[in-house]
């Protein structure tokens, strides 16, 4: 090992582990997924553990953060999955994703039992049309259900996912999604604009509907953070609203700039500047790991200056101030002065922070910020 | 017989249209200039942009041989922009195919080409083309051009240039009918220079007509206006290629190579004669010409301003009738004003620079010259509306003697339009029972803005349009600012009529709004005249972007974003605290052109 790897190593806190497993594919996904191959799970289980002690080097001994996303990890063979939860280090937050028709009170109970402390619901909205429109699987009714089995099985930290701007999606339609949602009084709430990527099927068959769309839509976002701030949240990330405390805190590391390590197809690292993907080829990952060596990966070195800009876009979507001093070297002095000027954002003590206005409009005044 | 016996030189003239460069295609067929394999249909429009257009813009020079004479052949431009060209190339010849389509019989630069053989005195040869159409009418159509020349019908030659029929006959006629050159082929070598171009390995290439005496390849020239000399590089003809030969004798048409790099040091119009044994008169030159029609062209990048100058000094030795200076604008940087013949001609020459040398141009609306007296009393002429004064006594705009022929049916529409455009009736002939000619006096501000596409939908295309300027006459003309965020953007300042001004000002306003994208604040947009606001419309602040979409860990996607944000704010031009893209500039702008011919 060269010195500055030596130096680097251990510095990770934070584990994500990537389950790409899906029934089927929802038309607007644009994740790394792959469809059915119940065969796999177990060996993709072991590939992952097999990358973990690859890369147990990065990892600190205390781990404070797990997250296990999707696809839909909990599709992942109940067998496969036990064992890769009870493989994996404990952590005071254990978040896995979750979607509604999975949820079963076994599957919820396993998961209790395997250490994991807070599940993100893929709800998306409580629309039947909507959620036809979204080519999901889950109805309404599987979403309430779903939340009362992982209450049942008393787990008392539960997220929710929300889309807004959905093709055909009213304003009313919107408001009674978040009341639908704030009804099961949920710890933490994520609240996405939908992305239709260009090229995709689901584009294809709903692009025009959303450009037209497009100015109706406009408010829908501060419309969220109204009905959910209002209900007593606090919307702590541009997409993010927790109760007191309830911050998701793996997500939260990766807005502050903290290290995290990911395992599995697709999954992104980030150690000592050095931040690394995985290929999303499930057989050569396979095949990799099974013959001991690291899966193909894109590499990219990050250097102080994009180390401090990522710093910046990445903490302006909270609503703490950030640190200045971490910032100074990549801000623009007048473009400041300016967006002062406009109200979009503001210094506070030593930090820096957008206003309320100033986090709608969060790319564009974060790019002029950058020097 | 002398040489000078053995040479004839002409040029071909004709409305638009009417077949002049299909007809040089066959005679370059017949003469057996260029081999079948080397034909192409409009063969002497060699610059894609006369391709794709299907029009000339350039005259081109080519030598044949018929029957023992060499024939120095002009194939010139029909469009009315070009009639400079036109002009040029008939000071090189001795005699003009005046060509008139059978099916539409003669229209307004027919007129315009045969008067302006007529004053170059000029032996006109007229030739009826397209003879093979159904529609064609041979008979009133060589009418028509007879008594326009005051020849006899019977001369008229009959032809078609798509079948060739007659094509020879053509060639007789013009041995038999136009004079050799008369000029000295032992005094001091004169040459005219009536066109030239830059080749980027051999420097400046002249085209010349000679007059008197000979020039040969490394000898030493002199150009007798501007003073330079050079050592002749090469000589030769076209053919329609460049070909090179050792003499260009008294009463040839053909080519000089100088190897100047300095493209300023020759100037279209000059006197070329030998530096050794000079002549002791110059060739009367050209008279220069007066832009009518004035523009900012301005590079995309400003970085390139330094390229669009350069590129705008070789381009002017290919045209000789562009005008251009430096002009500063607040919101495009540096860029020239630039004075053309026309709107067609501002097309082509922004066109040529984009392809020619490789820019990104943004072009402001196209304005005439106005002449203003100030409260002060000062008479200045104005050709940029930024520098059009706000407090004025008095302002004179150009009016043009406008010439239209259509088919009788749509004199009234002519009329209408022409009354809607401030125009005054001068007065109305007919040239046969069914074709009228109407003339106008019109500023020319009017046609610069959306005329020809007017009169060309009003009159399903039968109108033919000719113009000169004939004077300035006062007008009630006012400077219409546009204001963005309150700053004024310079660039988009227009000069319009008073009456028309509420209609130009929402209509700039409107677009605008539809091409700016909204900011992060309230802009107003705002058209005034002076400090009264005419139109206004607001482009309201956006209220959200999109990295709202973004979630999980890859954050160097999401700076990706916001690099390419960044970015494409940096393609922005900056007006005040308003981003502006160069496409709402254009689009703005296009309104502002409107026409095109
Ligand atoms: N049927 C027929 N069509 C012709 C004849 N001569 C020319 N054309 C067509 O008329 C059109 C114009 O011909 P050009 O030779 O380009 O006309 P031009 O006078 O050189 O045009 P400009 O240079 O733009 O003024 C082309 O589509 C020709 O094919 C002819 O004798 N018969
Ligand atoms: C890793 S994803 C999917 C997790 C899970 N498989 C599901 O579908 O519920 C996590 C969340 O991202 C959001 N998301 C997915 N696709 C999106 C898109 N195209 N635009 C915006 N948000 C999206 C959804 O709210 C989803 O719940
Ligand atoms: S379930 Fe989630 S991860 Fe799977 S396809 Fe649908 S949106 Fe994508
Ligand atoms: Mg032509």
């Amino acid at each position: 090992m060269t010195a500055t790897a030596a130096a680097t190593a251990a510095t990770a806190r934070h584990l994500y582990v990537h389950l790409p497993f899906c029934a089927h594919r929802c038309g607007y996904c644009d994740f790394v997924t792959v469809l059915g191959r119940g065969d796999q799970h177990a060996a993709y289980v072991d590939a992952l553990l097999s990358e973990l002690e690859l890369e147990r080097a990065s990892l600190a001994p205390e781990v404070e953060t797990v997250f296990l996303g999707g696809g839909t990890p909990t599709l992942t063979d109940p067998v496969a999955l036990r064992r890769l939860l009870g493989s994996l280090p404990r952590a005071a937050e254990f978040t896995i994703e979750a979607n509604p028709e999975t949820v079963t009170p076994e599957l919820a109970a396993l998961l209790r039992e395997s250490g994991v402390t807070r599940v993100s619901l893929g709800a998306q909205t409580f629309r039947p049309e909507l959620l036809e429109v979204l080519e999901r699987r889950a109805g309404p009714e599987d979403v309430r259900r779903a939340f009362y089995h992982l209450r049942d099985a008393s787990f008392d930290n539960i997220s929710l996912d929300l889309l807004y701007g959905i093709p055909g999606q009213s304003a009313s339609d919107l408001e009674r999604d978040i009341e639908d949602a704030l009804e099961l009084d949920p710890e933490h709430l994520s609240c996405y604009e939908l992305e239709a990527k260009p090229g995709t099927r689901f584009t294809h068959a709903h692009g025009e509907e959303l450009v037209s769309q497009a100015e109706a839509m406009e408010n829908y976002f501060e419309r969220v953070v109204e009905l959910v701030a209002g209900a007593g949240y606090r919307w702590y990330e541009t997409a993010n609203f927790c109760r007191p405390g309830r911050e998701a805190r793996h997500n939260l590391a990766y807005w502050e700039g903290r290290d995290y390590l990911g395992l599995g197809i697709g999954a992104v690292s980030t150690v000592a500047g050095r931040r690394w993907r995985t290929k999303p080829s499930l057989a050569q990952y396979l095949a990799a790991l099974a013959g001991g060596r690291r899966p193909e990966r894109e590499v990219e070195l990050l250097d102080a200056v994009t180390q401090r800009q990522e710093r910046l876009i990445l903490g302006l979507r909270l609503d703490e101030p950030l640190p200045l001093a971490d910032v100074e070297p990549v801000l623009s002095v007048e473009a400041l002065a300016r967006l002062e000027g406009l109200g979009l954002a503001e210094r506070r003590g030593d930090g820096l922070a957008l206003t309320r206005r100033g986090r709608f409009l969060g790319g564009a005044v974060t790019a002029e910020l950058l020097a | 017989m002398s040489s000078l016996e053995r040479i004839r030189n002409f040029s071909i003239v004709a409305h638009i249209d009417h077949g002049k460069s299909t007809l040089a295609d066959r005679i370059l067929e017949v003469t057996r200039t260029l081999s079948k394999r080397e034909m192409r249909a409009q063969v002497l429009d060699s610059m894609d942009l006369e391709r794709e257009r299907g029009i000339t813009i350039k005259a081109q020079a080519v030598r044949v041989g018929w029957k023992g004479y060499q024939l120095n052949l002009i194939d010139t431009p029909g469009h009315v922009d070009f009639t400079y060209e036109v002009s040029r190339a008939l000071q090189a010849c001795e005699g003009a195919l005046l060509v008139v389509d059978a099916a539409q019989g003669i229209q307004a630069q027919t007129l315009a080409n045969a008067y302006l053989a007529l004053e170059n005195d000029l032996e006109i040869v007229p030739v009826v083309n397209k003879i093979d159409l159904p529609q064609a009418d041979p008979d009133s159509a060589a009418a028509e051009i007879a008594e326009l020349i005051g020849e006899d019908p019977a001369r008229v030659l009959r032809i078609s240039a798509k079948t060739g029929e007659g094509v020879e006959a053509v060639l007789d006629a013009i041995v038999e009918r136009v004079p050799p050159p008369s000029g000295e082929p032992d005094a001091p070598p004169r040459a005219l220079i009536f066109d030239s171009a830059y080749d980027q390995y051999r420097g400046v290439v002249a085209f010349v007509r000679s007059v008197d005496g000979v020039f040969r390849p490394r000898e030493r020239v002199r150009a007798m206006a501007q003073g330079t000399t050079f050592e002749t590089e090469e000589l030769g003809f076209f053919s329609p290629e460049r070909s090179p030969t050792q003499t260009l004798a008294a009463g040839e048409v053909g080519y000089v190579i100088t190897g100047l790099k300095d493209v300023s040091r020759l100037r279209v119009g000059d006197t070329l004669t030998s530096a050794g044994g000079p002549a002791s008169e110059p060739l009367p030159g050209y008279k220069e010409v007066k832009p009518t029609v004035f523009a900012g062209l301005f590079p995309t990048d400003s970085d390139e301003y330094p390229e669009l100058r350069d590129a705008l000094d070789k381009l002017k030795l290919n045209d000789a009738s562009l005008f251009y200076e430096p002009e500063t604008s607040q919101a495009l940087g540096f860029g020239f004003r630039c004075g053309f013949l026309g709107l067609l001609h501002m097309e082509i020459v922004r066109e040529r620079l984009e392809r020619e040398f490789d820019l990104d141009l943004l072009v402001t609306a196209p304005n005439v010259a106005y002449r203003v007296l100030t409260k002060a009393g000062e008479e200045v002429e104005v050709h940029n509306p930024a520098e059009f004064p706000r407090e004025v006594e008095r302002v004179e705009e150009p009016y043009i003697r406008a010439t239209t022929i259509v088919p009788k049916e749509y004199v009234g529409a002519v009329m209408e339009l022409n009354t809607e455009r401030r125009g005054r009736f001068h007065h109305m002939e007919y040239l046969s029972e069914q074709r009228v000619l109407l003339a106008y006096d019109l500023p020319l501000g009017e046609v610069v803005y959306d005329y020809y596409d007017q009169l060309k939908s009003r009159t399903k295309g039968y109108a033919s349009f000719d113009y000169d300027v004939i004077g300035f006459h006062e007008g009630e003309l006012v400077r219409v600012d546009i204001m963005l965020a309150g700053d004024l953007v310079d660039a988009l300042s227009v000069i319009v009529h008073r009456e028309g001004a509420y209609a130009r000002a929402k209509a700039l306003v409107d677009r605008l709004r539809a091409e700016i994208p909204r900011q992060m604040f309230d802009v107003p947009v705002q058209a005034a005249i002076g400090s009264r606001i005419i139109a206004r419309e607001t482009i309201k602040a956006r209220r959200k972007d999109v990295l709202a979409k973004c979630y999980g860990g890859d954050i160097t996607r999401k700076r990706k974003l916001i690099e390419r944000q960044k970015k494409g704010k940096k393609r922005m031009k900056q007006v005040g605290t308003v981003e502006v893209p160069q496409e709402a500039f254009l689009a703005v702008l296009d309104l502002n052109g409107g026409g095109r011919s």
